[in-house]
């Protein structure tokens, strides 16, 4: 068994690779992972929250909630994360097979993990006895039962007062094991057989940190506190009961002093002292509370909600930060766009809304409302869903479709188009068009050439028609204002429409009606020609760019891909491919198709002049691929190989069923890492000011001058890029910072000179920052020593740094890189 | 089973009167329970919680505290300023002593229920040492300026008083120095009586919290509140291996609608009682060692006597209430129907009297003669007997005047069958036997008690053929006399549980009995001995589910016609044993419902048993023959008794 590994440093050759086809390119997961998936871990001073996401572990500030570190060390899905309770520098991860990990100060060497048995629903609490390592991975072979059949989820299992008993629920029942007396206590709801009492049943348990006291949530909405229950007979609960559904998870404050629940109401509810009546609430949190998790230092707590955000709330329950992922709770209808202006993802977020999504950064930049109604979360009403968006005019105009079908013959829709405010910096609602069409809409397109003098739209229909919209002058005595009319209806033999795309150059129009494509004139809506080709509907249509502009692209239903050409009028090739996705490069001539089949997705590069396509991956991934978008690149690549050439201007972004955004790349997430988080990180960046003169690089170089002049000794300063204080303010962002006059002292202290070694204001609070130096160096030390305990001690480090010149400290540093655990082998 | 046409009557109009104060004693395991009518009732925990004794309610005499002390005696005080104690075995009140002091508040014993201290309107607390037969006024203590003491509890000696500006309803003083306290705020406080600093506060309701009671052992307390809501708390330790302990909220009841105006806790259960008149019993279940009748949670509504009196010549039913009797005329019906139609009235039914009580008691019984030209009631210290005339519609009510000295109250009273004998049970423990003649009677024996006892006898049963008459009290066993020969014919062997019902079946002169642990006898007076049947149900034992029925039996009659069956009811179920079918054993059902028809007689022979229960009619407070095809089954049900209550706090539930 692999088991758990402090993972505290990360080597990038660890990288997820599903795919390694080549050494250089694969698919890779960008971001967008489930942030909520298990619950956050606080580090122990508070500044950081270290999130399970996907394969990695992503580490955020709590303060200024970037993304500062990727942890990296599993090749699959990361299932739990736990500080190693002796050594705040340590965590634990555990990644699949394993469903949940646990670890508690009274058994510091071992760690619990749930583990399945042989039978696929039947899960197992162990202990895991950590063989003493310094390595990163570590074979554990020592496994010892504690509770069999248990609920796989760690919500369902929590660590009492001091680690003296587990509690684990499930189903109806509570099971308690006592650690000392090796015994186990089980109370079941006696009226769970009762209709009345139905949905008692247990969703999540939390333990009293200091009292003997587990709390637990029900299904019903309940929380009860156990009591008494080293006692078969006289335990006893009480019932908290606020929570309409059930509840999902709950905590204890670090004192035990409140206790907080969540569940679907969104609303985060505090109990104080245990008391029904008295009890705080923090409302309106957006999604239902899948976790929450409470700071070691007790003056923060996070929850993470469905919508993928994870919300740092102040102890005064008021929300400090908002670490929001891709939403990906709902279905995708709107596919994935790019919005001109940002070159953000955009797509379905929240419901009714419009999230836009920052591939770069892999966060949420902000949310649209589309539908601007209140959400009520209640199952079995039917939602306006927001099916169609697309961007105008250079992103000046966005224009969306959102629809709510009860019955098949009530259909409402509202088409919305929005106009981009440049002093507000977001988009505002110009024009709203009731029932655009008496069906559903298939397709939307702007009219995107630069010749166009006015801004065209077009929606093709179920009804049989296709409509153009154009942008009018509609002012009027009061206001100066621009309205969107329908400039023109067409339709053909009654078919339904299924997709329409506009040319490079705005000229024409095509329009797939069923089995057939249209060709129009966009200056005088005249039908110019169509084709037929008699192999299914039209799922999807689009027009060559570039040197390729004359040929037009369409994609059947029953898997065949047809490219005409426009100037003939005849079919220039044809090829049997089931086309999931269809986009074009908006940076080149190449067009990217996804096809499925059973065995998986593949990917096919091609432009419309030749058939043989440019590049062929196979299995991209196992699910179907829903959408794809080609996202121009900031700085192009410069792939050499003619096989990878379609990526040097732009990426390829595609989403599968299951809501993972995969991508083509070559590098690790480490180094996909934005230049403004890299900014919080580096410790070369200062500009060079005077104050970079008395701090930084700059005054080693004058180093050796100065200190051949007479004044030398008397300002001989400290190599001051190490001091922490100083490091504190210049990599935390000015926004955060305390008052200058807290920081003063602070800073003047550390600027003054000490003959001594380290004074005690020397706190090793930012040593997470400098993580990665850290342990190394705590690994080197404890292979010198022989010594198994890693320790944090960072005077040590300090030391050899004050005494060594820079070149000499590289000189170490590439020595200590040398592998050093042969030692312990022998 | 036969078939019946029956009388379904709602139109008795009863309700009882609210919970006051609920006293539990530990040594006899009874239950004192208070209502605000000033009546006094007695619940015997260990038989099956059945209201063995009660005291009747006086119109001045609102009890506001109850007491026991030195073992057994029970104290009340009340608005009127009185002391009164009870004699639990004469059933009547000892004495009364005035406080002078205004109405009084509270009132507790000491733990060495040696003295009583009572807490007074003007704000005076007194302290009174109680002496084998009396109690004698002690020392007074200093005047509280406030007037806000509404309650208070003094345990060991020592005297505690919260002054706030909300009203304390209760405190509590545990032996550690915590004093606990319950306010008109919604608080459950602990305070340190050594620094009188408050030490933890629980919001527990949004109304008051009116009561509150501990345990003996001070591990767990029990509070009720305006909402109806009852709170357990209990102490527990913190970690299970420190000493250290606190008190928790755990488990929440709402079985009650309205105040809950009192609680009691006994070492089993949770007791509680208020405005809605229920008394609750919720037994612990962690203190409950065997699943048996106690771990079930008792709701008890009605009395356990009969408040009706029914006349079967003339179809008369009388109506108890605490302050006047009512005599109805049963409805009539022409038409005929299948079994199980509701048969329209063709004449409704009379309210033929309404007799008001003089003076501020309350009635204790009332009876009407089977001939229905005799209504005879008592109060504590009156005895009344009316003569009634029937002229076609109307009726004339003549008083028979001079009624012998002795004759002053009664705690039962039984007409013979044929109306010409009336049998009066007094509280002495004595029975009168009175012979009526038309407009005058004649008093004709008294058989005084055994020596030695002085127990009142509060049952009477009387043959069909007036030959016999059996008397039960609340302990000893049954006595039955001989009528004919004013003799003590024999005794019935004492049972450890009280009797709840006594007939004599017709012809046979057999003796039928209930118990309140739900045992049925039936004694043979002329062969003085149990009958057959009765050994055979004994060596058999009754069938589990009729054990663990909640309410006691509270009639028992017979069938003219059917010397086998008999006929008996308690409040939710009535009952023919037919005493030639063989009994039910633990593995058949014994709820049978009426077989259907198209069942072949061969299987309805093998599951057919004694017992024929039927719970069409509840909560049903009476039911007899009136003649062999007739039955009247008098019902209260619930829902009109709630809809006479003070409306409760109104509570905003979710949803809605």
């Amino acid at each position: 068994m692999t088991g758990a590994g402090g993972v505290a440093s990360s080597d990038p050759s660890g990288v997820c690779a599903k795919m390694e086809e080549e050494e250089s390119i694969r698919v890779v997961h960008c971001g967008g992972s489930e942030l909520n998936f298990r619950r956050a871990v606080f580090s122990a001073d508070s500044k950081y929250i270290f999130c399970v996401s996907g394969d990695f572990v992503k580490v955020y500030s709590t303060t200024t909630e970037e993304c500062v570190h990727i942890l990296q060390g599993h090749t699959d899905l990361v299932t739990g994360i736990q500080l190693n309770p002796s050594n705040h520098l340590q965590t634990f991860l555990v990644g699949p097979k394993l469903y949940a990990l646990f670890t508690h100060h009274s058994a510091e060497d071992s760690v619990f993990v749930t583990i399945n048995k042989e039978e696929p629903d039947v899960f197992q609490l162990v202990s895991v006895k950590l063989p003493k390592s310094p390595s990163q991975e570590i074979e554990a072979k020592e496994l010892s039962s504690i509770l069999d059949y248990i609920n796989q989820s760690p919500k369902c299992i929590a660590f009492g007062r001091k680690g003296e008993y587990v509690a684990v629920v499930r189903d109806f029942y509570l099971s308690v094991y006592f650690f000392k007396k090796k015994t186990t206590s089980r109370f079941t709801l006696s009226s769970s057989k009762n209709k009345k009492h139905a949905r008692n049943g247990f969703t999540c348990v939390a333990c009293h940190p200091e009292e003997d006291c587990i709390a637990s949530g029900h299904m019903d909405g309940k929380i009860r506190l156990w009591r008494n229950f080293d006692d078969d007979k006289k335990y006893t609960y009480t019932c908290l009961h606020w929570h309409h559904d059930m509840v999902m998870d709950l905590a204890f404050s670090v004192t035990g002093s409140s206790l907080l629940s969540g569940g679907r109401e969104c609303v985060l509810v505090e109990w104080r002292e245990a008391g029904e009546k008295n009890k705080e609430f923090l409302p309106r949190l957006g999604a239902t509370i899948e976790h929450i998790s409470v700071s070691p230092a007790g003056d923060l707590l996070c929850t993470s909600h469905s919508d993928n955000k994870i919300m740092v709330i102040h102890r005064n329950l008021e929300t400090s930060a908002v670490i929001q992922g891709l939403v990906k709770d709902r279905s995708i209808l709107t596919g994935l766009t790019i919005d001109p202006k940002t070159k953000a993802l955009v797509l379905n977020g929240k419901p009714g809304h419009l999230q836009f999504y920052s591939l770069q950064s892999d966060k949420q930049l902000y949310n649209l409302d589309i539908v601007q109604q209140e959400y009520i979360n209640d199952s079995g009403l039917f939602q306006i869903e927001l099916t169609k968006a697309a961007f105008g005019c250079f992103g000046n105009w966005l224009a969306t479709v959102e629809q709510r079908q009860e019955k098949e013959s009530e259909l409402e829709m509202q088409m919305k188009l929005w106009k981009y405010n440049k002093k507000t910096q977001g988009f505002v609602l110009n024009t709203k068009i009731n029932m655009p069409h008496d069906d559903h809409i298939t397709a939307l397109c702007f009219c995107n050439a630069e010749r166009c003098e006015t801004l065209t739209l077009v929606t093709a229909s179920k009804d049989g028609h296709f409509k153009v919209w154009i942008l009018t002058d509609d002012s009027d005595i009061y206001k100066k204002a621009v309205g969107w009319t329908c400039d023109f209806v067409g339709s053909y033999h009654k078919y339904q429409a299924t997709d329409c795309c506009f040319s490079e150059d705005g000229s024409l129009l095509a329009v797939s009606f069923e089995e057939i494509v249209t060709i129009w004139d966009s200056e005088t809506w005249e039908l110019k020609c169509t084709f037929c080709q008699r192999a299914g509907e039209i799922r999807r249509l689009c027009f060559g760019r570039l040197t390729c502009s004359k040929y037009l692209l369409g994609a059947t239903e029953n898997g065949i891909l047809c490219c005409w050409n426009l100037l003939s009028c005849a079919l220039e090739w044809s090829a049997k491919l089931s086309v999931r996705v269809m986009e074009p490069d908006p940076q080149s001539e190449n067009i990217a198709a996804v096809s499925w089949s059973s065995e998986g997705s593949d990917l096919f590069v091609f432009k419309p002049s030749e058939p043989r396509p440019l590049y062929i991956q196979k299995n991209v991934c196992r699910e179907e691929v829903q959408w794809g978008v080609f996202v121009p690149r900031d700085v192009p690549e410069s792939f050499t190989s003619e096989a990878y050439q379609w990526l040097n201007r732009s990426q390829f972004y595609f989403l599968t069923k299951s809501q993972s955004l995969l991508t083509f790349s070559t590098k690790s997430p480490e180094e996909k890492l934005t230049p403004t988080s890299k900014q919080l990180l580096a410790e070369e960046s200062l500009p060079t000011t005077p104050f970079y003169f008395i701090l930084g690089k700059h005054r080693q170089q004058e180093d050796q001058k100065l200190s051949e002049t007479s004044e030398s000794e008397l300002v001989q300063l400290p190599v001051t890029e190490n001091i922490p204080a100083i490091a504190e303010l210049l990599h935390t962002p000015a926004h955060v910072l305390p008052s200058a006059a807290f920081l003063c002292s602070m800073f003047v202290n550390s600027l003054l000179l000490s003959n001594e070694t380290k004074s005690a204001e020397e706190t090793p609070d930012d040593v997470d920052m400098e993580e990665e130096k850290e342990s190394e160096d705590s690994d080197e030390e404890s292979n010198f020593t022989e010594h198994v305990q890693i320790t944090s001690n960072t005077d040590f480090r300090e030391d050899i740094i004050h005494q060594l010149s820079k070149s000499e400290e590289k000189e170490l540093r590439r020595f200590r890189k040398v592998d050093y655990s042969w030692i312990a082998a022998l | 089973m036969g078939e019946f046409k029956v009388h379904r009557v709602r139109f008795f109009n009863y309700v009882p009167p609210g919970i006051r104060c609920v006293a539990y004693n530990n040594q006899s395991n009874r239950l004192a329970v208070s209502r605000t009518d000033g009546t006094v009732e007695i619940y015997n925990l260990s038989a099956n919680y059945f209201q063995e004794k009660f005291f009747p309610g006086h119109e001045s005499r609102a009890t506001e505290a109850l007491c026991w002390a030195q073992g057994q005696r029970l104290f009340s005080a009340g608005l009127n300023g009185e002391i009164l104690e009870y004699d639990l075995q004469a059933l009547n009140i000892k004495y009364a002593m005035d406080a002078f002091g205004g109405p009084i508040w509270s009132m507790i014993a000491s733990p060495s229920g040696s003295q009583l201290l009572i807490g007074c309107e003007d704000g005076s607390v007194k302290l009174f040492q109680i002496t084998p037969d009396k109690i004698q006024f002690e020392r007074n203590f200093d005047r509280q300026k406030s007037s806000a003491i509404r309650k208070m509890i003094v345990d060991r000696q020592y005297m505690s008083v919260s002054k706030r500006k909300c009203i304390v309803w209760g405190v509590a003083f545990l032996s550690d120095g915590t004093v606990i306290s319950v306010d008109s705020a919604g608080k459950v406080q602990f305070w340190d009586s050594a620094t009188g600093t408050l030490i933890k506060s629980h919001l527990i309701a949004n109304a008051d919290v009116q009561s509150i009671a501990v345990a003996d052992q001070e591990d767990s307390f029990v509070v009720g509140t305006a909402e109806g809501t009852v709170f357990h708390f209990q102490l527990v330790s913190v970690t299970s291996n420190s000493t250290e302990k606190q008190w928790v909220r755990t488990k929440p009841f709402q079985h009650h609608t309205h105040d809950v105006r009192s609680v009691a806790h006994s070492p089993t259960a949770l007791i509680s009682g208020g405005t809605d008149t229920h008394l609750v019993i919720r037994p612990l279940m962690e203190k409950v060692e065997v699943k048996n009748y106690d771990a079930a949670l008792r709701k008890i509504t009605f009395p356990h006597r009969r408040l009706i009196s029914c006349s079967k010549k003339k179809q008369l039913l009388l109506f108890q209430f605490a302050h006047h009797l009512e005599l109805w005329r049963l409805g009539s019906t022409v038409a005929t129907g299948k079994n199980g139609d509701t048969l329209p009235l063709s004449k409704n039914a009379d309210h033929l009297l309404h007799l008001k009580t003089k003076g501020p008691e309350n009635i204790i019984c009332s009876s009407v003669s089977p001939c229905g030209s005799w209504i005879a009631y008592s109060t504590a210290c009156r005895f009344f007997l009316y003569r009634l005339n029937y002229e076609h519609d109307n009726i004339s009510l003549k008083r028979v005047s001079k009624m012998p000295a002795f004759l002053h109250s009664a705690l039962q009273i039984l007409f013979s069958e044929d109306s010409t004998k009336l049998f009066v049970a007094s509280n002495q423990g004595c029975l009168h036997v009175i012979q009526l003649l038309e407009g005058s009677f004649k008093h004709l024996h008294t058989f005084q008690p055994q020596s030695g006892t002085v127990e009142a006898m509060c049952l009477l049963a009387v043959s069909p053929d007036g030959n016999w008459l059996a008397a039960s009290g609340t302990s000893a066993g049954v006595h039955v006399y001989n009528v004919k020969h004013l003799k003590l014919h024999c005794t019935v062997p004492a049972y450890n549980f009280p009797v709840t019902a006594l007939a004599i079946a017709p012809n046979t002169n057999y003796l039928v009995i209930a118990h309140s642990d739900q045992q049925v006898f039936e004694y043979s007076i002329p062969d003085k001995q149990y009958t057959e049947w009765s050994r055979n149900v004994q060596k058999q034992g009754l069938h589990h589910l009729w054990l663990q029925r909640d309410t006691p039996i509270t009639h028992i009659s017979f069938h003219p016609k059917r010397p086998m069956h008999i006929l008996l009811h308690d409040a939710y179920m009535f009952c023919i044993i037919d005493k030639s079918l063989p009994l039910p054993n633990d593995k058949t059902v014994l709820y049978n419902p009426l077989p259907p028809k198209n069942e072949s007689d061969v299987f309805r022979r093998r599951t057919a048993h004694a017992f024929k229960i039927s719970k069409i009619y509840k909560p049903l407070l009476f039911l007899d023959l009136l003649d062999e095809r007739t039955l009247v089954a008098v019902e209260r049900p619930l829902d009109d008794i709630i809809a006479q209550l003070p409306p409760p706090i109104k509570k905003k539930k979710f949803g809605t």
